[in-house]
């Protein structure tokens, strides 16, 4: 039997380790940009960098927790598109307005994944897909198939735009505090752990008495609320709401949670992970523009899908291996 | 608890068999129904023309439907299916336009068509080999082409619109056969021939079998993996046909929006048709009647004039309607 | 003496089909109280109605002398009543400490859980059960018996009034079974009161009170357990006289009658491993023989199985069959070789629920039905009317979907699904599991008169009088190795039980 003792490295490793791949694939590419490329590690990049990269940050986290209970919500980018447009039209009163309606009317879109699932019993990619469908309508129809134009008067456009002390951009100081309140709800409450639950084991965790229900429905409410807090960043960073952006957002959510070793069958994953799993993928871009930008090679937008799909790829390989060689150890009880 | 509703109890008697001839029968009633009302109140609506104009348009959701009956009759999904039409869209003007196209048409029409077709099925068999061979799940393996099919296509054609003149390539797509769309055949020959391999081959006994059970099909030496890999192959190669014939009816391959959100249209068409989600049932008539309803409500929601954003609304209202209706059933 | 939990007049059917009529139960405080039944006698459903999972049609619950309004898993833990259900209600990926504690954490500022003190809790709760491990760790990276002790320190940590237990002994091997009964017995001092449900009767003569059984959706006897004998417990659970059972013997089988004359040599395993659960196994297997498994669970006898059929791959020895005729690489390749195998777990590996039984028995011969790549309908029907005839499966029609018949008759379906392959060698996991007596008997005759027309037959078999009975010979395994060899006739029930007991011994 194996002794007992508090923590260590190799065990840590061992049982995290695509965690551990993670960071170290990050620590070598920030490494790689800086001895490269001149700017890479200047204030602009930088800031331009965190600013894009915490609308992904933020549905990554939201789609790990849905993926942690064994669920998927391919309805982020979606609802993102729509509640940019929301936050759009609330940006005269303020961000202290357009902020919590525009995550409102994504906790919204996430009630009604949570409702088809829970309660119609729905299997959650038909369940998201619809929401992902009636999301895009939705924000056609509300935008009139226009983008929309905040009010630059208000102070709305501080959030994509501005620094907090002049040091961070606001939008990765905010993401960072609710990725903060995430971790923390996952590691140290009773509702996190029943979320790794359910995705180990639903009718197990039925009968140990958990609230199998209440946990599921959050994630997807949890999931709709990122997606809107998204969808605010993109709103002020780009100073309108973009009802035609958020195609393919989805997969990159499911590529960053991926990525960071969460297990897409769920029952086990990491917020912290996650994060480094967007910022991992968000950084392979950037690279790839100052590629272009030294004009060695050249790659057109279209380049971006495609190389998501081959890094999703790669990593449902490495996957597929730890996976199976944990079923193996489980199958001969 | 394994004993289901062999019988009925008394008294209710009725309720329960209204209850279930719903249920089995819900498609055929909700087509009677969307005729009904657009008899009553679409105009032009009985005429041949309406006719011709939706077998033309339904052909591409029935061929895609089919294929994704058999991936769901398996426990799978398939994703990828519009990405893979919008890739063998655009191979197919690529190699007709293509110097040696021009050179010797008739091998290059051939050429148009059976390549992308060969392509749809390597993706097929990559989706097919990652969900066999590596057991990973069938939404995530073909979320890999979802996410980069579409993406190769557009870096194969540098995501411009290509338009052709080409009458004998777009046969595919406008030919006629006895007054009615070349496609609306050719979707009514692959389901008779895929409803004779479901019901009378051992390849069709055993798609049924590992939707049913996996375990115990692989245990009574089913070829689990052979079988898997298959109908990804054919659902691919479906889908590149139905890619073609959209390239054909519209002589121009845009690969922005071939096939786009086509793989919501086969999974509604094949649940309204009766397949089950978790595998087992693979009912190819029941696809294609559902193929008819989805693209009947379409057109009944544009002949009214109603936008093309609430008919996306309409439209997922009708999946979870489905979805939601095919649950109950199973319990 | 007023009662913990009377249940009374309790009535639940499923699509019409009645689970439970007029079921009752009455345990006192502090007692230790056996509910038996054969499997569909309704003990299940009668403890899920208890505990919330399923809600009654009619009847009374009384808990702790108040009207029961348990809705839910949730609402019975509050109210006092932990369950080790069954199957394992546990999350294999987690930690053992979140296996144990999930829900119940300790907290700090009442929100955020303080794992420190949760590990260390859940280490002392095990320590309990004499068990010492490392508790950040999965809980799967732990064995059967492992998890299955986890479950229970997690019921007995919630401070229960009653405790039920369904099956707890299933996986434990006899050092086990006696800590756990330790803690029974530590509970009932404490005034807690144990519901124990087990197949094994003679656990509940060591440690229970009182008996109650259940017959048909219906309780039919209720007693002191000092005063009764084993035979009428049986009895009881039959509905038949403690007369018939003696007279009859207890299986249809005659092993060892046959004396040396050997057949053919249908399978040789020399060394075979394929992993740590099977080590340097030996057999050969001849025509015409049943070759018995002996040994508790875990012993590596299901590994044996799935070895021969190509399941599991070979580490290390060498595998024949029928001087090399043919290959067991793969189930598929064993099947055409001419092995069957019929497995442990109906429900899981064995039948597909929506097919019809003509689907299902013909599943594994469909090669051989081929013809240009279609099904020869006409000899399927023909067949699969042989077999419904010749094996008295009872179903409607041969187009009744496999989900609706009993039992036993699902286990005759399977057993002609490997029949129909004409097999030479057949490979019976727990062929009787599950199947009421009647329906036992006749598959215990199906496979004598496989035998006798020479089929090769492997046993695997709980029930001590199946395999006493019915092997020529029985190899015992422990731990994955080989650790004795016993010839029929002259093999007991004593005998073997010795030769197991010798076995752990030997290693503890």
């Amino acid at each position: 039997m194996l002794d007992t003792n508090a923590f260590d490295l190799r065990k840590y490793i061992s049982r995290n380790p695509q965690s551990f791949a993670v960071w170290i694939a990050l620590a070598l590419l920030i490494l790689f940009g800086l001895i490269r490329y001149e700017n890479f590690g200047g204030a602009y990049n930088i800031t331009s960098f965190l600013n894009y990269n915490s609308m992904f940050i933020i549905i990554s986290v939201g789609m790990c927790f849905v993926i942690m209970t064994g669920g998927i919500d391919l309805s982020v980018g979606s609802v993102a598109a729509f509640t940019s447009v929301v936050a759009a039209y609330l940006s005269p009163y303020g961000i202290e307005v357009a902020l919590p309606g525009a995550v409102l009317a994504g906790v919204c879109f996430g009630a009604i994944n949570a409702i088809s699932v829970v309660i119609l019993r729905i299997p959650p990619f038909i369940a998201t897909l619809a929401t992902m469908l009636g999301a895009k309508g939705g924000a056609l129809v509300i935008s009139g198939a226009q983008t929309i134009s905040v009010d630059w008067g208000s102070n709305f456009t501080k959030m994509g735009m501005e620094k907090a002390l002049n040091i961070l951009p606001w939008s990765i100081v905010v993401v960072g505090f609710v990725v903060i309140v995430l971790w923390v709800v996952l590691e140290k409450t009773t509702l996190g752990r029943t979320v790794l639950a359910i995705g180990g084991g639903e009718d197990a965790s039925v009968l140990m008495g958990l609230n199998v229900n209440r946990a599921t429905a959050f994630v997807y409410l949890l999931s709709g609320g990122c997606a809107g807090l998204a969808g605010v960043i993109l709103a002020s960073g780009f100073g309108a709401g973009q009802p035609l952006e958020g195609i393919g957002w989805e997969l990159s959510a499911i590529a960053s949670v991926v990525v960071g070793g969460t297990l897409l069958t769920g029952g086990f994953g990491s917020v912290t992970a996650t994060v480094v799993g967007a910022l991992l993928l968000g950084l392979v871009f950037n690279i790839l523009n100052f590629e272009n930008g030294k004009g060695t090679i050249s790659f057109s937008a279209y380049w971006q899908m495609v190389i998501r799909g081959g890094f999703l790829f790669a990593v449902i390989l490495f996957q597929a291996k730890v996976i199976s060689g944990r079923s193996e150890s489980k199958v001969q009880s | 608890m394994s004993a289901k509703e062999t019988e009925i109890q008394i008294g209710s008697v009725k309720t329960r068999d209204w209850g279930k001839f719903f249920r089995s029968n819900g498609g055929v009633l909700a087509l009677i129904v969307i005729v009904l009302f657009n008899i009553a109140f679409t105009p032009n609506f009985l005429q041949m023309q309406t006719l011709f104009v939706n077998i033309s348009q339904v052909a591409t959701i029935a061929i895609v439907a089919m294929g994704m009956t058999l991936v769901i009759a398996t426990g799978g999904i398939d994703l990828s299916v519009g990405a893979i039409m919008a890739l063998a869209g655009a191979l197919a003007p690529l190699i007709f336009s293509s110097e040696f196209g021009q050179a010797y048409p008739t091998l290059g029409i051939i050429a148009a068509i059976a390549l992308p077709l060969v392509a749809a099925i390597f993706c097929g068999l990559f989706n097919g080999l990652l969900i066999a061979n590596l057991k990973v799940q069938p939404i995530i393996a073909t979320l890999i082409f979802f996410i980069s099919g579409r993406g190769i296509a557009q870096v194969l054609t540098n995501g411009n619109l290509q338009t052709f003149s080409n009458p004998s390539f777009s046969y595919l797509g406008t030919g006629k056969i006895l007054g009615l769309p070349f496609q609306g055949w050719l979707a009514l020959a692959i389901a008779i021939a895929l409803y004779f391999v479901v019901t009378r081959t051992t390849f069709g006994r055993y798609i049924l079998a590992i939707g049913g059970n996996e375990r115990a099909a692989e245990l009574a030496g089913g070829p689990v993996k052979r079988v898997k890999i298959g109908v990804y192959m054919i659902c691919g190669v479906l889908s590149g046909l139905a890619g073609l014939i959209v390239v054909a009816i519209n002589s121009a391959s845009d690969a922005a929006r071939n096939g786009n959100l086509m793989e919501l249209d086969a999974i509604a068409a094949a649940v309204v048709g009766g397949a089950l989600l978790q595998g087992g049932r693979a009912p190819i008539f029941g696809a294609i009647l559902g193929a008819v309803i989805i693209q009947l409500v379409k057109y009944t929601l544009l002949a009214n004039g109603i936008e093309d954003e609430v008919a996306l609304i309409a439209k997922a209202v009708i999946i979870l309607a489905a979805v939601y209706i095919q649950q109950a059933r199973k319990e | 003496m007023t009662q913990l939990l009377s249940m009374g007049g309790i009535n639940k059917a499923f699509a019409g089909i009645s689970a439970l009529s007029d079921a009752s139960l009455e345990i006192e405080p502090g007692e230790v109280h056996a509910l038996i039944g054969q499997n569909g006698a309704g003990k299940s459903t009668l403890i899920k109605i208890l505990t919330g999972v399923y809600r009654r049609d009619s009847g009374d619950v009384h808990f702790n002398g108040l009207d029961s309004t348990i809705g839910n898993p949730r609402e019975a833990q509050e109210a006092g009543i932990a369950t080790i259900y069954q199957e394992l209600n546990l999350v294999p990926l987690r930690s053992v400490t979140e296996n144990v504690m999930m829900g119940y954490e300790p907290k700090f500022l009442g929100l955020f859980i303080d794992w420190q003190s949760a590990h260390k809790r859940t280490e002392e709760i095990l320590a309990r059960f004499g068990i010492d491990i490392d508790v950040r760790a999965p809980l799967g990276s732990y064995s059967t018996a492992i998890q299955q002790l986890v479950a229970i320190a997690r019921a007995v940590s919630l401070n229960a009034r009653l405790v039920i237990m369904d099956e707890p002994t299933s996986s434990l091997d006899t050092s086990e079974v006696e800590v756990l009964f330790g803690v029974v017995k530590g509970l009932k001092e404490a005034g807690v009161s144990v519901l124990y449900v087990s197949h094994f009767l003679d656990e509940l003569f060591e440690i229970c009170d009182r008996v109650t059984t259940m017959r048909d959706g219906k309780t039919v006897d209720c007693r002191n357990i000092a005063g009764t004998s084993k035979l009428e417990l049986i009895a009881g659970m039959l509905g038949r006289d403690v007369g018939e059972i003696e007279q009859s013997g207890m299986t249809e089988f005659n092993g060892g009658a046959k004396g040396l004359d050997k057949g053919e040599i249908l399978i040789t395993a020399e060394g075979v491993s394929t992993g740590p659960r099977l080590n340097d196994f030996d057999m050969t297997l001849h025509r015409g023989e049943i070759i018995g498994l002996g040994g508790l669970l875990g012993a590596g006898r299901t590994e044996v199985a799935r070895a021969i059929f190509g399941v599991d791959r070979l580490v290390e020895g060498r595998l024949d069959v029928k001087g090399g005729a043919g290959n067991l690489d793969t189930p598929a390749a064993a099947i055409t070789s001419g092995v069957g195998f019929l497995t442990e777990d109906r429900k899981a590996e064995g039948i597909i629920p929506d097919m019809s039984v003509r689907e299902n028995l013909t599943l594994a011969l469909l090669p051989k039905l081929k013809k240009f790549g279609q099904i020869d309908r006409a000899r399927e029907k023909e067949l699969v009317d042989h077999f419904i005839k010749a094996l008295g499966i009872k179903t409607s029609d041969m187009e009744q979907p496999i989900r609706e018949l009993s039992g036993g008759n699902q286990q005759k379906v399977l057993l002609a699904r490997w029949l129909a392959i004409n097999p030479d060698v057949l490979i019976l996991d727990e062929p009787t599991r599950g199947v009421d007596v009647g329906a036992k008997r006749e598959i215990q005759s199906i496979i004598r008169e496989a035998v006798e027309n020479g089929v090769g037959v492997v046993l695997i078999s709980s029930e001590f009088e199946e395999i006493v009975e019915g092997a020529d010979r029985i190899i015992v395994l422990n731990e994955g190795r080989i650790v004795s060899e016993l010839e029929n006739p002259g093999i007991t029930e004593e005998i073997l039980v010795r030769a197991l007991a010798q076995t752990s011994e030997q290693t503890a």
